[in-house]
């Protein structure tokens, strides 16, 4: 892995160890899935946490403005705290074992994961602006790809199969005039 | 009988420490799998490594799987199953632009919290954008997506919408991940040229 480190920084460890088999970690995380099914009844997400923040701080600054947007209040008429919600402490996990992963994989370092052609402050842009649209895309889909195309399908849900096949056509789509960005 | 959640009161603690870890396993296999670095993720739409196809579709088989055999041994009622309800605009629209995003930032938001628990700082970037967009669809297209909200249904799955049982869809699933596994292995070596 040729990550590029940050100046002054240095990849804390040696050679760090290669990724699993692919179908291997897919058959690891179907059954952290299964498991989620098994357990508490609904899948894995994440993008569910930040709503639910957002409509904490939202309510923090003015209840009534809070209540004003149907998106806030549905996830405040639900009761939710940030530290009440299911999500909130399934994302807080999921950034201990990836932590706890790559750590003793080698692979925790202070750096850009970019192409060759961007420099570092265009590779944050993107990364920035590339998060604020796929935030809004999973808000539209009521779900990110843990939450509905994961989740969803698992279970054989229509609209989330369907949510699957639409990022995967707007990722082709788009990948070749994005390919400056990453090849 | 499971779901545990539909027979056993968990206790708020309880219940919030399952689903902590959940989490840890969740971002474990992640990470094992590569997803923390955005290289790796976007590679899947340039052909030359297609392990995000790889590891989501063996993921969804593997718990489609396991969710009917517990239901075929009378382990698991599925009707006690969270089944989000179908609202096909908005997983088309969604879907749309969730894609853009993705390879314009290089992660999903899953994926994007393993990025920053191994320390890349454009993992931190994407994140705080997707904290910004939760924030900033609620306050700017709540409008929106109250007009969005009208076209949901109910949920909907395969089974119930083609009349075929479950069983059928977990071999087809099967079936269909062999041979993309084959497609992908050609498409890796015919693309591999594109590796920067």
């Amino acid at each position: 892995m040729n990550t590029i480190a940050t100046p002054g920084r240095h990849p804390a460890m040696g050679n760090p160890a290669p990724y699993w088999n692919p179908y291997l970690a897919g058959f690891g995380l179907g059954l952290v899935l299964l498991a989620a099914y098994v357990i508490a009844g609904r899948g894995l997400g994440a993008t569910g946490a930040f709503s639910t923040l957002s409509a904490w701080i939202a309510n923090a600054i003015s209840p009534e403005h809070a209540l004003s947007s149907s998106v806030h209040a549905r996830y405040l008429a639900n009761g939710d705290t940030p530290l009440t919600a299911w999500l909130t402490w399934l994302v807080l996990g999921a950034f201990v074992g990836a932590a706890i992963s790559g750590f003793f994989a080698g692979r925790f370092s202070l750096s850009i994961e970019k192409g060759p052609g961007v420099s570092n402050g265009q590779r944050l842009v993107l990364a920035f602006s590339g998060g604020i649209i796929a935030g809004i895309g999973s808000r539209i889909a009521r779900g990110c790809t843990s939450g509905q195309a994961l989740t969803g399908a698992a279970i054989l849900n229509v609209g989330s199969l369907v949510f699957m096949i639409a990022v995967f056509v707007a990722g082709y789509a788009v990948a070749w005039a994005l390919r400056k960005e990453w090849l | 009988m499971f779901p545990l959640s539909s027979t056993l009161e968990l206790s708020q603690v309880a219940s919030l420490g399952l689903a902590a870890l959940l989490g840890v396993g969740f971002g474990f296999f992640l990470e094992k799998a590569g997803f923390g670095s955005a290289r790796k993720l976007v590679a899947v739409f340039y052909l030359y490594d297609m392990a995000v196809v790889k590891v989501m579709f063996t993921a969804i088989v593997t718990a489609l799987a396991g969710l009917f055999l517990l239901a075929a041994a009378g382990a698991l009622d599925l009707a006690e199953l969270y089944v989000e309800p179908t609202n096909y605009p908005a997983a088309i629209i969604g879907g749309l632009v969730f894609g853009a995003g993705f390879v314009i930032g290089g992660y999903c938001p899953g994926t994007s919290v393993a990025a920053c628990a191994t320390g890349r700082l454009d993992g931190m970037a994407f994140l705080s954008g997707i904290f910004l967009a939760a924030y900033g669809y609620a306050e700017l297209f709540s409008g929106f997506d109250a007009w969005l909200s009208q076209s949901a249904r109910p949920e909907l799955t395969l089974p119930a919408l083609t009349g075929l049982p479950m069983g059928w869809f977990v071999l087809a699933f099967i079936a269909v991940l062999a041979l993309a596994a084959w497609g992908m292995k050609a498409a890796e070596r015919r693309f591999s040229g594109l590796r920067p």
